[in-house]
């Protein structure tokens, strides 16, 4: 039960992990399967779990990139993702880290406002992409994204590495954050 | 050899000193549209909100004019400026507005002569109803049904009520010009046609627009420790909440009632700064709630969705619907109704 690691062990031939973690199995579940369809040259694993710390027991290959779901409607959601951050090794900020907030196209039902996911993913320096999970267009175009996301943190696109990406994410980020 | 290069350098100083007029006298609703050119993420949901007072109008009103607007359930509206509003024109409002009911409900219809066609239509002013001087005067309309026999000297019944209004509106205020009457609230208590048959009316006769204006879980949540924080003297009614759990195939509802002086006593330990409340207490105050739920019955209240919050103040639905109960924060409730409405317009 340590805490996640981005280095300690050797990556796989041509192998590219994604973890997502979240509260909502329904969604997590179609968005790894959009992903599993998606034709990359690279191997794609996609491992889910609802919160970190994840169990030392199983066998698995280096994580290239982890993102948290957090569901605006439940702050439930929103609170078990606070509570693994703390379990992830420092390093994985460093661009292996996305946040990803979904059901923010439904208002009415939000109970998480979307400053407060805002605010989290700039305290951790990580991007955050918006999504409405449940729309399958845009659960799809989200997957394709994902891919290309992990593909750079995998190291399989030359030239590009999680760090570069992370820091041209932020370029286009408003700078007047700071005011909030 | 001077005037040219004069002439050079003045468009630029020009063009700079205009652009710094233009961010210095520029309106709210143009420094908006600058940020959103920007893309940057314009309202954030304000850190602290005032706990409602009464009204600072208080001296002019008489609690017992708006009486008649308590313990009714009203259906909330938001509504775009009227243009070329007047209040001095009621009386032909009145008539066109009559006018057009009666012919709305003969559409389709063979002549009858029935009492549906005896309504009377009534526009009045709702004086004090308002937060600040600058705010438009409130007004109200209703529709009643005149009695066959004039002999018998009954009551006229009430049909439908509607009334706009707009408290602390200076966000709004600031941005429209003189010909717009800002009154963004609109509460009907009545049948959804005859709600309808008046909305169409305005539409068309002030050009504005009518949106039906929803709550969602985190501003009943903020509702919910802004009227438990308020002061009471006697509670009349339980504080309730209302939970919808998203399951199929049918929705789960959980309610959960607490006694009010329980739940006002813990509001005073989470509360800190007085006079006012900020965001990290309204989580702590729901966050309290929602652990002494789940110890009780393992249950994560947070992942499901807050539909309904009732107090001795007053209820709310995320469908837009209000019950205003106490009249010393009445004033209080709609100031925070009309920032919703104005942040929907807006």
């Amino acid at each position: 039960m340590s805490a996640l690691r981005p280095l300690d062990k050797l990556p796989g031939l041509n192998a590219a992990t994604i973890l997502l973690v979240g509260t909502e199995d329904a969604l997590l579940q179609q968005l790894a399967d959009s992903m599993l369809k998606e034709d990359c040259t690279s191997e794609l694993n996609v491992h889910l779990a609802r919160a970190l710390p994840l169990p030392c027991s199983v066998n698995r290959p280096r994580i290239d990139l982890i993102v948290f779901v957090v569901n605006l409607h439940s702050k439930h959601s929103l609170q078990n993702v606070e509570e693994s951050l703390c379990h992830l090794d420092a390093a994985f900020f460093l661009g292996k880290v996305t946040f990803l907030a979904t059901g923010a196209g439904r208002d009415s039902h939000c109970s998480v406002h979307r400053n407060t996911v805002v605010k989290l993913a700039h305290t951790y320096r990580s991007p955050l992409l918006f999504c409405d999970l449940e729309v399958e267009d845009f659960r799809a175009s989200m997957a394709q994204r994902l891919v290309r996301l992990l593909q750079i943190c995998a190291g399989h696109v030359p030239g590009v590495s999680a760090l570069n990406l992370l820091s041209l994410l932020r370029g286009s980020e408003n700078p007047s954050l700071e005011d909030l | 050899m001077d005037s040219y290069d004069a002439s050079k350098l003045t468009p630029r100083q020009d063009a700079s000193s205009r652009l710094k007029d233009f961010f210095i006298g520029a309106t709210p609703l143009q420094k908006r549209l600058e940020s959103v050119r920007k893309q940057t993420s314009f309202i954030p949901t304000p850190p602290r909100r005032k706990i409602p007072q009464g009204s600072q109008l208080q001296e002019d009103i008489d609690p017992q004019k708006f009486a008649f607007l308590l313990h009714e359930q009203w259906t909330l509206y938001t509504l775009t400026p009227l243009y070329k509003f007047s209040y001095t024109n009621f009386k032909e409002y009145s008539k066109l507005l009559n006018a057009f009911i009666a012919a709305e409900k003969q559409k389709g219809l063979a002549v009858e002569v029935g009492d549906d066609f005896n309504i009377k239509v009534i526009f009045s002013t709702l004086m004090g109803v308002k937060g600040t001087q600058r705010d438009p005067e409130a007004f109200l309309v209703q529709i009643l049904s005149k009695s066959q026999l004039p002999s018998e000297h009954k009551e006229e019944k009430v049909l439908w009520t509607g009334w706009f209004c707009c408290i602390f509106g200076d966000s709004l205020l600031e941005t429209v010009s003189e010909d717009f009457t800002c009154l963004p609230l609109f509460l009907a208590n009545g049948t959804e046609t005859n709600t309808a048959i008046i909305g169409t009316w305005f539409q068309k006769t002030f050009d504005c627009y009518f949106c039906p204006l929803a709550i969602n879980a985190f501003n009943l949540s903020w509702m919910a420790a802004m009227w438990t924080a308020c002061k009471m003297d006697h509670y009349m009614a339980t504080t309730e909440f209302l939970w919808s759990v998203p399951c199929s195939p049918h929705s789960l509802d959980i309610s959960y009632a607490i006694h009010p002086e329980d739940a006002k006593a813990l509001w005073d330990s989470v509360h800190k700064t007085p006079g006012e409340v900020t965001q990290e207490e309204v989580d702590l105050f729901m966050d309290c709630l929602y652990s002494h739920f789940h110890r009780h019955f393992k249950i994560h209240l947070s992942a499901t969705r807050l539909v309904r919050v009732s107090t001795s103040v007053a209820s709310a639905h995320t469908d837009g619907k209000i019950k205003i109960l106490c009249p010393k924060y009445f004033i209080g409730v709609l100031a925070y109704l009309t920032e919703l409405a104005v942040f929907q317009i807006e």
